[in-house]
């Protein structure tokens, strides 16, 4: 019994997740029973190859699109040579210079900063108040909160245009911000990471003489960092990303975002597949920043903000 | 006094698994209970404020327009529950319901099942897997539009690279989005791949919190990898199982953007859903009490799936 607990100590090195590096792969002469070694090596390499040919049929379609935005002249009519003849930048010139892209970028980003700090003001201070200040009626409230995350925008649409409508703040960034200035998504991210935050550190600020509002900020805050990480990430996509909204509220040309302009082009530029691609290209450049920035804290976030 | 509301005991079951009970505070004095009260508001109100006035509002607002016909131009006439009674006469609208539907039978299972097979294998000491976990979530975070234009360009029936392809193997492919039978599986399929980074994330996160401990103990019961999966893998991930299915089923009854995109409903609204009809009613038609009425609709079918879903959940969801 102890034995096969020994042998098997081996196993689980190799197997768990993360705490350990691969060191046993190639050198089964170190391991006991060589034959089960082998063959969980030949296991080992097997799904690399597999997880490596899914990572290039995940991949393909973004090579596919960058190799397309720098072959000049590239149509539906022919499929792009892997190494283009004439590789040139001049999609990416004609975006920035007949096309109004850099405006689109920058309205673009400007959005999603704006929408990415309140909602992190908003889902903290709401989180905090799920988890920390108990009150009457709570439950009903964050009952509510909940429900709002199951109707759909589009729901929303026609009243809310009519209630911007009504505010004048149709083809204003102002109205395309507001609805997105407090989500239950953020909302419920963030107290649930709260209430993983020990309760004890609390009641030592307490006693220490601190208020609500300096727990929040010395204690709460530096220990939710990684579901901070996480809503910055999902708060941005959500912004960059949206689509329905800003076109129902964002008329004129010169306010449109980046996911209606690059609708916009498919109209106008049937053939000019390279322009097209090289807006999807640059679309997705600032958000793959922001992700790899982030992403050691992503896993950590939502395990931490606990989905069990 | 209690924090458990009578009206959705399931859903702050979900949420709130070791919810703070609130303290007596009978003791305190009035200063203190009007300072606490004001602390709880300074709290609340930054995001109560926003969702009351821009999700809460909107949604009484629209019950109220699906009552009245209009153009969102001329003033508002007053049909009662004539836009109901038309939108339930109207064939089209089983229609669009069904196509959603169909969307979400094949979206799901293929979503899920991809989703939960990269998180096993990145769950494991896997070489790059932080390169290989970023790659699967690339997809997540690109705009729908741009998923959209180039699927549809990988789907093109006559040059395409996926038909081209086929045709090298001797297989004639379909028609993809330009066919009214393929419409749909081009949407469910471009769906899957865009999504599955989003299941793997969860899944992953659901897997690392497992106790490893736990593992060793059925393999010391002689436990091989399926049963392993089957017996301890699989019942602890089952909340975050809950919460991709939940999530997906929301989702995936608003799915709109990559129907705009790629099909726009077509061909001859035979990937027409539910949201895009709301869109042309509302912007194409001009009939808002009419979309608003579909609106509706699709909200009391959300909120029933997923209360379903919560009041199910007790027979197979696991909170440790």
């Amino acid at each position: 019994m102890a034995d096969a607990t020994m042998a098997d100590a081996t196993t689980t090195d190799a197997t768990t997740a993360d705490a350990t590096p691969v060191r046993s792969v190639g050198r089964p002469s170190l391991k006991r029973d060589t034959r089960s070694g082998t063959r969980r090596t030949v296991g080992f390499v097997l799904l690399h190859v597999v997880m490596i040919i899914g990572a290039l049929l995940m991949f393909f379609p973004f090579l596919w699109t960058i190799i397309t935005s720098i072959s000049p002249g590239a149509g539906l009519t022919l499929a792009p040579a892997l190494f283009p003849d004439n590789p040139s930048l001049a999609a990416y010139l004609q975006l920035f210079t007949e096309r109004p892209f850099g405006q689109v970028m920058v309205n673009s980003l400007l959005l999603a900063v704006i929408t990415t700090v309140v909602q992190l003001f908003t889902s903290a201070t709401a989180g905090y108040a799920f988890s920390r200040l108990p009150f009457r009626g709570q439950g009903v409230v964050f009952a509510i909160y909940l429900a709002t995350m199951m109707i759909p925008l589009q729901v929303l649409i026609v009243p809310l245009f009519s209630e911007l409508k009504a505010f004048g703040l149709l083809n204003t960034y102002l109205g395309a911000l507001l609805p997105t200035f407090a989500t239950a998504f953020g909302i419920f991210l963030l107290r649930q990471a709260i209430n993983q935050v020990p309760r004890e550190l609390d009641e030592a600020a307490t006693i220490d003489g601190a208020g609500h509002f300096r727990i929040f900020w010395t204690i709460i805050l530096p220990n939710i960092r990684p579901a901070l990480a996480t809503l910055v990430v999902f708060a941005f996509m959500g912004s960059w990303n949206s689509f329905l909204w800003p076109l129902v509220v964002l008329r004129s040309p010169e306010l449109q975002t980046l996911p209606v302009a690059l609708a916009g082009l498919v109209g106008q530029y049937t053939t000019q597949w390279d322009v097209v691609m090289a807006g999807s290209v640059v679309s997705v450049l600032p958000m793959l920043a922001l992700y790899i920035f982030a992403q050691k804290y992503i896993i950590q976030g939502v395990a931490s903000s606990g989905i069990k | 006094m209690t924090t458990i509301p009578a009206v959705l005991p399931a859903v702050d079951e979900v949420v709130q698994p070791n919810a703070p009970r609130p303290s007596a505070r009978r003791g305190r004095s009035r200063r203190a209970r009007v300072t606490y009260a004001l602390t709880v508001l300074a709290f609340i109100l930054p995001s109560a404020i926003p969702l009351a006035m821009f999700t809460l509002g909107p949604m009484v607002a629209a019950a109220w327009v699906s009552l009245h016909e209009w153009n969102l131009l001329a003033p508002m006439t007053w049909v009662g529950l004539d836009n109901y009674r038309s939108l339930l006469a109207d064939p089209r609208t089983g229609d669009v319901f069904l196509h959603t539907i169909y969307y979400i039978a094949g979206y799901l299972p293929l979503v899920y099942i991809g989703g939960l097979t990269l998180a096993l294998a990145l769950n494991t000491a896997l070489k790059g897997r932080s390169l290989l976990r970023g790659v699967y979530f690339l997809p997540v975070i690109t705009s729908w539009i741009v998923v959209a234009l180039v699927w549809r360009w990988l789907l093109n029936p006559s040059n395409g690279i996926v038909n081209t392809v086929l045709e090298a193997f001797g297989i004639a492919g379909p028609g993809w989005w330009s066919d009214p039978a393929w419409a749909m599986p081009s949407i469910i399929l471009a769906s899957a791949w865009k999504d599955i980074g989003f299941v793997m994330v969860i899944l992953l996160a659901g897997l690392q919190a497992i106790n490893q401990d736990l593992y060793d103990a059925a393999k010391v019961d002689g436990a091989g990898w399926w049963r392993r999966l089957v017996s301890v893998t699989l019942p602890l991930l089952s909340p975050s199982t809950f919460f991709v299915v939940v999530i997906s089923l929301i989702n995936g009854f608003q799915v709109f953007d990559q129907v705009y995109a790629m099909t726009g409903g077509g061909p001859g609204g035979a990937s027409q859903v539910v949201v895009q009809q709301i869109y042309d009613l509302t912007f194409r038609y001009g009939k808002a009490g009419e979309a608003s009425a579909l609106s509706w609709l699709l909200f009391a079918v959300v909120l029933f799936v997923t209360v379903i879903q919560i009041r199910g959940q007790k027979r197979w969801v696991n909170y440790g």
